[in-house]
């Protein structure tokens, strides 16, 4: 389906679709410009309150908990997710299968609401049960209560992890189902193991996908606000929770000067990156297009 | 005795399943229990704050299951009944917040699609390099943070905002239109955030589609809109449902927007859920209000989940 040229009247509509969506962005970039401390008046142009921002201790250490959380989470979600997305596409059916797919893929749909208070109830039962309320005796128990004695960091990389492993498992295995599956088969005629044919063949071959995946679960996990809002416990202030509260607090240009530096920081990223994996994926098919043609 | 430990030890596959697998036992499947059994607890001021299920004293074991947390929820279908319809929806706030939830939900996926489905459509249909960038462009907003989103709108919507300042100016207007804390903020909220998941699956159904239909259809003399609606608007279907289940589900247990949007005014359920949870510390009223969540939402998910499988199927 390609090839047209667009008529006017659908120029038009897409010309309407994108300024509903970047009219909203563009006001935010705008008035973070604004001298006035009322956010939608216009006092001039400043640049005063991204100082207010750069000093803000809070809003610091917010965006270092936040950035440690997301690449962590990021880092594991693409092992899990990759796994995952593997055994969908690679191993045929298997005894509840369909139970694992719906659960892979559920997290991406179902209400964080839903999904945050029931994981927040799950770690709560282990608190009660590894008995942390008194003092802990015994291996269990005290590595249980390290872990899960107090909610923080470690319990909201658990429910960003989850999250996000569904949307890489749902990237990996729709690239392993569109790429051809000779060059696997061929590795293994060839009396290489399973094992080594994934990490020798597969994964470099789905390297881009994985790289796709890792950024957007970082960002996934850098922009969570409700999970976070159940799985958090008062030493770990993310970043979208200082941005929730501030809101709540009334419109503030401190808090656009924020998002421009978060737009133009992603702009930048998902522009270049996206440059440079059509050119890495092009190559990458050409010279499997060649290695297919020349064993013809 | 190798041969006799292989066949005992799962083989290398099973581990690699059970990685994945237990994982989401575990910290997915496994918490929704809990929230059927705290649904059936009393609250209590205590760490954690309801009330054990199961109690021993001496050799005397109890089972307490209280429903008093549902009967929170239907009890309101009888102010409904004996009170009618005006006195039920003032009392009432679960049952409201349920309707609320599903009737804007159900109007926001509507306007995704009838929004979506034309951008979709054109994304699709544009050469290679067009379709890149266009698709870089949807996804763009996506990548930037939700809630600075959901902010921008508060900006644009409220009463000395960008819009009614500009028509006040315009002289178009003597008093602002309140517009801000309202089901249509709400909405527009709604349709703002979740439009690129209505546009993702859509797109990839339609640019999969054969050209050479369209040809046939036109060389048999049908009009461009007859071509588009008994050959394209059926065979992307499934991606007009997978893209209304993105859009639905979610926005069915959606607590931000209602949050930052709606205020006070706008009862919905994901807002009410997070108030028993976070204001009145009723967490087993947060549990009632999840489970009765989830029935509601288990028959679209299987839905979603049996177009996505075919799909996939499909595309082998």
């Amino acid at each position: 389906m390609n090839g047209n040229k667009m008529p006017l009247a659908n120029k038009l509509y897409m010309l309407l679709g994108f300024f509903f969506l970047y009219a909203p962005i563009i006001s935010l970039v705008v008035y973070s410009f604004n001298e006035s401390r009322l956010v939608t008046v216009w006092g001039g142009f400043s640049l005063k309150w991204y100082s207010v921002l750069w000093n803000d201790v809070a809003v610091m250490s917010a965006v270092k908990i936040s950035f440690a959380i997301a690449f962590m989470t990021a880092s594991f979600a693409v092992v899990l997710g990759t796994i995952a997305g593997f055994v969908l596409a690679r191993f045929g059916r298997f005894r509840s299968h369909s139970m694992f797919a719906g659960m892979v893929t559920a997290p991406m749909v179902m209400p964080e609401v839903v999904v945050g208070l029931s994981m927040l109830l799950l770690f709560v039962a282990l608190q009660t049960s590894f008995g942390c309320s008194e003092e802990p005796s015994g291996l269990v128990q005290r590595l249980g209560c390290w872990a899960f004695g107090e909610r923080g960091m470690l319990t909201i990389w658990i429910g960003h992890v989850t999250l996000c492993t569904a949307y890489v498992a749902v990237l990996v295995q729709s690239r392993l189902k569109e790429m051809n599956r000779s060059l696997e088969d061929a590795a293994m005629d060839l009396g290489c193991r399973p094992f080594n044919v994934f990490f020798v063949i597969t994964l470099p071959l789905i390297a881009p996908t994985l790289l796709s995946g890792w950024l957007l679960s970082f960002t996934l996990s850098l922009d969570d606000y409700v999970l976070t809002a159940f799985l958090s416990g008062p030493g770990s202030t993310t970043l979208p929770q200082w941005i929730f509260s501030s809101i709540r607090l009334g419109l503030s240009p401190e808090i656009n000067a924020l998002a421009t530096i978060i737009i133009c920081v992603v702009t930048t990223f998902v522009v270049v990156s996206n440059r440079l994996m059509m050119s890495a994926q092009a190559k990458r098919d050409r010279a499997i297009q060649a290695a297919l043609a020349s064993t013809d | 005795m190798m041969n006799v430990l292989r066949r005992l030890l799962p083989s290398g596959r099973t581990w690699v399943i059970s990685v994945p697998y237990l994982w989401l036992l575990v910290f997915f499947l496994l918490p929704f229990v809990f929230v059927l059994k705290i649904s059936f607890a009393e609250p209590d001021i205590a760490q954690p704050p309801y009330t054990p299920l199961v109690t021993k004293e001496e050799s005397k074991v109890t089972i307490n299951l209280n429903l008093a947390k549902y009967e929170t929820i239907f009890g309101e279908a009888e102010t409904f009944a004996t009170k009618g319809l005006a006195t039920g929806m003032a009392e009432s706030q679960y049952l409201v917040s349920y309707w609320n939830s599903l009737k804007l939900a159900l109007l926001t996926t509507l306007f995704c699609l009838l929004i979506g489905y034309p951008i979709a459509y054109n994304i699709a249909r544009a050469d290679e390099t067009t379709r890149n960038t266009l698709l870089m462009l949807v996804m763009l907003p996506f990548w930037t943070s939700f809630l600075l989103r959901v902010y921008a709108w508060i900006g644009i919507l409220k009463d000395n905002g960008i819009i009614n300042n500009l028509l006040m100016s315009l002289g178009m207007i003597k008093e602002p239109i309140p517009m801000l804390y309202t089901q249509f903020s709400v909405m527009l909220g709604m349709v703002y955030s979740y439009l690129p998941f209505m546009i993702l699956p859509l797109y990839s159904h339609l640019v999969k589609l054969d050209t050479r239909l369209f040809e046939a259809s036109a060389d048999l003399g049908a009009t461009p809109w007859r071509t588009f609606f008994s050959i394209t608007l059926p065979l992307s279907k499934a991606g007009m449902i997978a893209g209304s289940m993105m859009v639905f589900i979610p926005a069915v247990g959606e607590f931000v927007i209602p949050e930052l949007l709606g205020g006070g005014e706008v009862l919905m359920i994901g807002k009410k859920l997070m108030d028993d949870f976070g204001v009145s510390i009723d967490w087993p009223q947060a549990a009632a209000v999840t489970v009765l969540m989830m029935i509601l939402l288990i028959a679209p998910i299987i839905w979603f989940h049996r177009f996505e499988t075919k799909q996939r199927e499909a595309e082998q």
